[in-house]
């Protein structure tokens, strides 16, 4: 292969971008573009771009090893890694938006040639140190839901806020306008990046066509102002959640979303699009793998946690039924006690007892100040308690995804292995072999395709044992942000309990001297 | 005698004995140390009830002084029409008859119960039971209560107390279902209940010479379709107010098991919310209902009396119709005499009657409403106690 190798043609038209280093720019932008310049740039744009950086690594390892082009490659190695504000530009030849510079170290290590796996092992660990110097201290609102535009185009602007004191993000206070289907882009970009890998990505808030329907056709009534604000609720409650996680938090993307005024516009969610149709696919390819892969689980952690989570699944599920039905119930009760007020009122009228007929009035006043207390707690019920319950439900599926992607990692890891012992027995097989004089080429070939499957077993290893560390990692993280998270909910669910009871003594502590006015 | 509760209840078929202290809807009315009647338990086997009706008195006219019989709900409603049907009382109101005992939505919930064992964890069921057995109680209490009140209001009635057959109802020691209703008598009941309802159009179209009366007549047909909706609509509302305490069961059950806190504060709240929609419904619903039916009783009064009315008026026409002939005279002025007496008996006495009712409606809302205003604080002070409780725990740990 080396003898194949051309000395860099510096007038060649295959390899133009030579040229450039010639023109003495930064030798590194010339690296890689040549190297890119044989596969074109990655389809899918979300994709670490430093997993192209670094499969590129080897190969330019390998290339520096050869003669003259060597010392020009060794160089630009060199040069670049001193140098990180040089890589913007190459990035930003991706489809994918404008990255701000992340911790240089995150992307140095590629250019040593190291798997993603390796580096994002790093990175964490940098990340978690980071934590100790900048304590979470973010928080989010979204506010000010305006419908911008008319007819079937109209669409719903929300305003997020963002106040913090963290020095990662360039100001104290942001406030942005951005609609639902940027909530969707973010979740979509953050889920392909870091999913397979093992991070609990939280899902976004579900779409409606018929909620937004309604809104878009410009129904005033109270059944979409109440679809408004359980939207814009579940944004804001989503984008805490996101921020929380100390990876997402750092990712570019999520910075951009939360501090730029201008975002482009996410299309590949629409259900109807291309991406939308392709999601589709890909789920029901995703089902029918899982249920072929059979996985020999060696760790009786994740076996355990599994068990777990499908129990806390199964938990949660039926708790959410059941507050759906309280509020449900409870709604009930307050028309019931409102119709009953009314009616009362009547009574109190024809009533001809004057004492009489002004405690069933007091009677009727009272039970119509109930009647909004139960409206009140039925709106307690639901958007402290239900859809807290319907959040983390939404989110175990995300758990159980990772999980499934541990999977996916550890079946093609195998499948590698499998691949691997293949060769390795046909590479037995041509050592017996009549022809010799196609043999030495048959051996070379397989020898190189049983070093290339070594490597890739290797790192189907590699990437197996990060992905359960991740995971490991997310999961005791996630384990007390439920605690937290539940605890804090249901002490304030408890408390606003607590205000209706203090507010019923009120109403029947006034009506009582009335009842005993009656003579 | 201080309020006690002791009930002990079966799978399937329920065996309920119960012991209670009498508590009534209406004013005390075991004032009156002559005669005094309680209900201080009952049976209950599949759809029939059994009441032990006590009875205490001093009067002479009883074989004994203190003694005990069993009666069924059937007994009662004999006891009601034979008093209905006494021409001598057509000026009084009859108290009404205590409804039927009614346990087909407990019934209802068990049967649902049964078939959604299998969902439930261990707890929950057991939960659901004891809600189920607590609503059997109320039910139970319920009916109890309706018909004691129905002997009281006659052992202090200064008429209703000497009738014939209540004392037999009082003190007949053997089965009383020789002298109920057959089949054709309630025929012929049914019939009358027919010609009421045309009563209704004549009570309306008459004509009334006396004030009184008239005022009556246009409060209580105002006041009763008012309280019957009234009465609708607070049923309504305690059934929601269940349904609500009933899905506190099913969140404290599957919290618990989530363990996600500890709930023990949250399952005593889910009863102290099933009490306060049942002492809600005992106070005010029952109260409503009472009463719809204490005026349903009072019209009857007054058609009775406008017929009576009607009555004198043809007898008149009849008089001068017999003048006019110059036959049957005496006859005519006989007959004219006697309705006008009838009359005239029905009005004096519906006038006390109507007063006395008005009275007693006064006083008996008076209590009810105090009393449900006392119910509802007490239970939202325990509410919060609860709940307060629950959160100092949650927070310290």
């Amino acid at each position: 292969m080396a003898a194949e190798m051309e000395p860099p043609p510096l007038g060649d038209a295959g390899q133009t971008d030579f040229r450039e280093i010639e023109d003495g720019e930064g030798f590194f932008v010339s690296t890689v573009t040549t190297l890119e310049s044989p596969e074109p740039s990655s389809p899918d744009p979300p994709s670490m771009p430093a997993e192209g950086i670094s499969t590129n690594g080897p190969k330019q390892e390998d290339i520096s090893l050869d003669d003259d082009p060597e010392d020009l490659f060794a160089e630009a190695t060199e040069e670049v890694s001193l140098d990180s504000p040089e890589r913007e530009p190459i990035l930003s030849d991706g489809p994918s938006p404008a990255i701000t510079p992340v911790t240089p170290t995150a992307m140095l290590t590629p250019r040593m040639g190291l798997g993603t796996a390796e580096m994002f092992e790093r990175s964490l660990d940098e990340i978690e140190e980071d934590d100790s110097g900048d304590t979470f201290d973010m928080h989010i609102a979204v506010s000010d839901p305006e419908k911008v535009g008319d007819g079937m185009n109209a669409y719903m602007g929300y305003k997020v806020t963002t106040k913090t004191s963290m020095t990662i993000f360039s100001k104290n206070e942001t406030t942005v306008r951005r609609r639902f289907s940027d909530f969707l882009g973010l979740h979509s970009k953050l889920a392909s990046r870091y999913l397979h890998i093992g991070y609990i990505v939280p899902p976004a808030p579900e779409k409606s066509i018929v909620g937004m329907t309604k809104v878009k056709v410009g129904k005033e009534d109270l059944s979409s102002a109440e679809f408004v604000e359980k939207r814009r609720s579940a944004l804001e409650r989503y984008l805490m959640r996101t921020v929380k996680h100390p990876i997402l938090l750092k990712d570019p993307d999520v910075m951009m979303f939360l501090e730029s005024s201008e975002l482009p516009r996410a299309v590949s969610t629409q259900a109807l699009s291309g991406a939308g149709i392709l999601r589709m696919v890909n789920k029901a390819a995703d089902a029918v793998n899982k249920m072929t892969i059979k996985m020999n689980e060696s760790d009786a952690w994740f076996e355990e946690k599994h068990q777990q989570f499908e129990n806390l699944d199964l938990q949660l599920r039926k708790l959410h039924a059941s507050v759906e039905c309280l509020v449900c119930h409870r709604k009930e009760l307050s028309v019931n006690t409102a119709s009953f007020a009314k009616s009362a009122a009547m009574l109190g009228n024809s009533e001809d007892h004057t004492a009489l007929s002004r405690a069933l009035s007091q009677l009727a006043e009272v039970e119509e100040k109930i009647d909004q207390l139960h409206q009140d707690q039925a709106y307690a019920d639901f958007y402290l308690f239900s859809e807290l319950l319907g959040d983390y439900v939404r989110l175990i599926t995300a758990v159980k995804g990772v999980f499934d992607h541990r999977m996916k990692t550890w079946s093609k890891w195998q499948d590698t292995q499998l691949l691997l012992q293949k060769k390795r027995e046909a590479e037995s097989k041509l050592q017996f072999a009549n022809k010799p004089d196609k043999l030495q080429q048959a051996q070379d070939e397989i020898k190189e395709e049983i070093e290339e499957l070594e490597g890739k077993v290797q790192q189907g290893e590699k990437d197996f044992e990060l992905i359960s560390k991740t995971i490991r990692k997310e999961v005791s993280r996630f384990e007390k942000e439920r605690v937290k998270d539940f605890k804090v909910v249901i002490i304030k669910y408890l408390e606003s309990l607590v205000q209706t009871q203090q507010q019923l003594i009120k109403y029947w502590e006034a009506f009582l001297p009335e009842a005993k006015a009656i003579a | 005698m201080g309020p006690r509760s002791r009930h002990t209840a079966q799978e399937g078929d329920t065996l309920c004995l119960l012991e209670i202290n009498a508590r009534s809807v209406s004013v005390d009315l075991n004032n009156d140390a002559s005669l005094l009647i309680d209900i201080p338990d009952a049976l209950c086997e599949r759809d029939k009830v059994k009441f032990t009706v006590h009875t205490k008195t001093t009067l002479s006219s009883f074989q004994k002084p203190d003694f005990s019989v069993p009666r069924q709900h059937e007994d009662f409603i004999w006891l009601h029409d034979a008093l209905v049907e006494t021409e001598d009382y057509a000026g009084l109101i009859i108290p009404p008859a205590p409804p039927k005992p009614d346990f087909e939505s407990p019934r209802e919930k068990m049967h649902k119960l049964g078939e959604g064992e299998a969902t439930m964890t261990k707890e929950e069921y057991t939960k659901m039971k004891q809600e189920l057995e607590a609503e059997y109680l109320a039910v139970f209490k319920k009916t109890v209560q309706v018909h004691e009140v129905f002997l009281q209001r006659l052992s202090s009635h200064p008429i209703l107390s000497k009738d014939r057959n209540f004392q037999i109802f009082l003190e007949y020691d053997q089965d009383l279902s020789v002298r109920r209703k057959n089949a054709k008598e309630t025929f012929g009941s049914f019939f009358k209940n027919m010609v009421k309802s045309a009563d209704e159009v004549i009570i309306s179209g008459i004509k009334e010479v006396d004030d009184f009366f008239e005022q009556e007549k246009t409060f209580l047909l105002d006041y009763s379709s008012k309280i019957k909706d009234s009465t609708a609509r607070a049923e309504k509302m305690t059934r929601s107010h269940k349904n609500v305490a009933d899905d506190y069961i099913h969140i404290s059950a599957t919290l618990n098991s989530l363990s996600v806190d500890d709930n023990t504060a949250l399952k005593k709240f889910t009863n102290v919310e099933g009490r306060v929609a049942s002492d809600e419904e005992l106070k005010l619903t029952e109260l409503l209902r009472y009463y719809m039916l204490d005026i349903q009783a009072a019209k009857d009064l007054l058609y009775r009396r406008a017929r009576a009315l009607a009555d004198y008026e043809n007898s008149n026409k009849a008089l001068d119709k017999a003048r006019l002939k110059s036959k049957d005279i005496t006859q005519a002025e006989e007959h004219q005499q006697q309705c006008l007496q009838k009359f005239d008996k029905l009005s004096e006495s519906g006038k006390r009657e109507l007063t006395s009712f008005k009275g007693r409606r006064v006083v008996a809302f008076r209590k009810n409403l105090i009393e449900m205003a006392e119910l509802e604080i007490k239970h939202a002070k325990n509410n919060m106690a609860l709940l307060q409780g629950c959160i100092e725990l949650l927070k310290s740990n």
